[in-house]
């Protein structure tokens, strides 16, 4: 079967001065559809270099990555945007809503883009916040909002476009910990009904709540495997594992 | 792109920040209202003139002569009616037109005036056709000059309308006024022609020419004015007029030919240039305004550094991001030009009342400075594009950002 997500041999090196970075150095990774895959690695493991190339943000120095079967990793800036806008949904740490947009605008711009008719755009924005139980909200500004709704509101931006992959990094970062447990139950039942669900942190106890975990550490994949197994958080170069639950 | 939200988001982005968007579009409003005001004004005062222009006589041939030539050469009025007679297609009246070197004195029992025009004019002058005159007066009452009263130099006269009510109170006709202290009998009354006031064009009388050659002590009539059959015979006419005149005195050095169909040309000519460069130089307020809005748009893109990774990571392509830029800038400035235009528009309305109170004492004709609907709608239409060709360069800037600095961007 095909993969959703494949990155074969993929190589990221920055040119610093004369000091060649490896960002990414030869990782390989797949995801196939209905997965919840956690992506950890402390700063400077590669990971957000990972999730830029996922998120088709970024292009490989070489290596491949082919999403949905296509290979994305030779697309200009404009193809880019067109995967982006139809195979992806992004939620960000820092929520990334437009302030002078309202809700509604705000979670309609994928589809927008997407050059959706005004009337079905606002159906499906409209439907989309039902989903993160935001209905009521859609009329207002972002800046009326709480962290934790502001999140839900750029999750309905994430889904509105029906997506084929859900793209979190660090998705709980700003928000305090109550918060953060429900966007990450929020994502487990995206998971649970169908949504492939890609995480992108530094924190296990964040990772063990997808399904399976790849650890990055230098540009290389160190772990990949089954969250629920204690090596998935083993940290190499620390004393002991982190504490799990902390949250 | 949807245009209707970049629209709505422009005029947000304006209103969040009133002050910012009064001054980026300031030099739009003034540019534009300068192009206004000048248009307007341009504009009554060329339809002014051709007004008078018109009341004038359009049609109208003047024969300036002033000199004899080698030896003795003159031309006679008889020449000047052959040449009309020769020429019906082209010329359809002459007659001679002599002015006072020093306007008479008009005295009516001890009512004095010394400001009133008097022509020497013949029978030709008038065209009983048409009821009207070479210069476009009417009779009301009487007759006009006959060939026997020019021949005769017969002491008649046709009086304006301010003479006849000034000295008649109306009933001017039979009645008797001395000019330069000769009697003279007023045989016509004409029809009020402007404001009937002193030295108006109703301030007038007309006598025959022999007459008028008398007072001024001279002999030959130095000006001819002939009316051509319509205004595009008026070329022609002037043509034929010419090669008479040259025929006589062998040289174009005594005579001048003007048609007002060619003043008129030339003066519509000049006062066209004259907009045209006054245009120019208010234009360049414009393209200040355009580099205004152009630094405005450049700071913007910066400071929404971050909406734009946003919105391309949702999958804004390039020109998604650059029509985005591109219709806030061009918002900007129709606003700016609306704002102009009407600024404008006050303006001239003022400066046109300005203008109306200063000639109404010297009885001028009616000065209306109104803008053309379709300057209004040039001066729209380059400050929109004005906004768009400035706004090209920052959208470019913000539609080649890259989407992970853009993001990353505080």
């Amino acid at each position: 079967m095909e993969h959703l997500i494949e990155l074969k041999d993929v190589y990221k090196i920055y040119h610093m001065g004369d000091t060649a970075v490896h960002a990414l150095d030869g990782v390989n990774i797949t995801v196939d559809r209905g997965e919840f895959v956690a992506i950890v690695g402390q700063s400077g493991s590669g990971k957000s270099t990972a999730m830029n190339i996922i998120g088709c943000l970024d292009v490989p120095t070489s290596g491949s990555y082919h999403l949905g079967g296509v290979d994305v990793s030779t697309m200009d800036d404009d193809q880019q945007a067109e995967i982006r806008n139809k195979m992806l949904g992004f939620i960000f740490q820092q929520y990334n809503l437009i302030p002078k947009l309202n809700v509604l605008e705000n979670v309609e711009l994928p589809l927008l883009y997407a050059g959706v008719p005004s009337g079905e755009r606002r159906q499906r924005a409209l439907s989309a916040l039902e989903r993160v139980g935001l209905q009521g909200k859609h009329k207002n500004l972002p800046s009326q909002l709480s962290g934790g709704q502001q999140q839900r509101v750029s999750i309905a931006r994430a889904l509105a476009g029906s997506p084929s992959v859900i793209l979190a990094d660090e998705p709980t970062g700003a928000l305090d910990s109550r918060t953060g447990r429900e966007v990450l139950a929020f994502l487990q039942k995206l998971n649970a009904e169908g949504d492939t669900v890609v995480l992108i942190t530094h924190d296990n106890s964040i990772a063990v709540k997808a399904k399976r975990i790849v650890r990055l550490q230098d540009g290389r994949v160190i772990y990949d495997g089954d969250a629920h197994d204690p090596q998935a958080l083993v940290q190499p170069g620390e004393e002991e594992t982190q504490e799990v639950g902390q949250l | 792109m949807n245009f209707s939200q970049s629209f709505r988001l422009a005029v947000k982005s304006l209103m969040t920040s009133k002050m910012r968007a009064l001054l980026t579009m300031l030099g739009i409003i003034i540019g534009v209202a300068a192009v206004i005001v000048i248009t307007s004004l341009g504009n009554g005062m060329q339809k002014m003139m051709n007004d008078q222009f018109d009341q004038l006589g359009a049609n109208l041939i003047q024969v300036q002569i002033w000199g004899r030539g080698e030896g003795s050469r003159t031309i006679e009025p008889e020449d000047m009616y052959a040449l009309a007679e020769k020429y019906p297609q082209y010329i359809s009246g002459v007659s001679p037109y002599v002015n006072m070197y020093q306007t008479p004195t008009i005295r009516k029992g001890t009512d004095e005036y010394k400001r009133t025009s008097v022509y020497g004019v013949s029978e030709a002058f008038y065209d009983a056709s048409r009821n009207q005159t070479i210069t476009g007066e009417s009779l009301v009452q009487g007759r006009f000059l006959s060939y026997v009263d020019v021949e005769r130099y017969q002491n008649v006269c046709v009086i304006g309308d301010y003479l006849n009510q000034e000295l008649f109170q109306g009933g001017g006709l039979g009645k008797t006024l001395t000019i330069g202290g000769t009697p003279y009998q007023v045989i016509g009354l004409l029809e009020q022609k402007a404001d009937s006031t002193e030295g108006s064009g109703d301030d007038v009388i007309f006598l025959p020419y022999g007459n008028a050659l008398r007072l001024n002590a001279s002999a030959t009539v130095s000006l001819y004015l002939f009316t051509s059959t319509n205004k595009d015979a008026s070329a022609a006419a002037k043509g034929v007029i010419e090669n008479r005149l040259f025929k006589t005195f062998q040289s174009s050095d005594y005579y001048m030919v003007m048609s007002s169909a060619e003043m008129m040309d030339a003066m519509n000519t000049m006062m066209d240039t004259m907009m045209v460069v006054l245009v120019a130089i208010a234009a360049i307020s414009l393209l200040v305004g355009g580099i205004g809005i152009m630094n405005i748009m450049l700071v913007s893109v910066t400071e929404r550094t971050r909406e734009i990774g946003i919105r391309k990571s949702l999958g804004g392509k390039r020109r998604d991001i650059r029509s985005q830029f591109i219709i806030e800038a061009g918002t900007t400035s129709a606003i700016g030009g609306v704002l102009g235009i009407g600024l404008g528009v006050l303006m001239a309305q003022a400066a046109g009342a300005l203008v109306r109170g200063l000639m109404s004492s010297s009885g001028g004709g009616e000065f209306n400075a109104i803008p053309g609907v379709d300057s209004v709608a040039i001066a729209f239409g380059v400050s929109v594009a004005i906004g768009i060709a400035f706004g090209y360069l920052p959208a470019n800037k913000a539609a080649k950002l890259n989407p992970i600095d853009a993001l990353r961007y505080d």
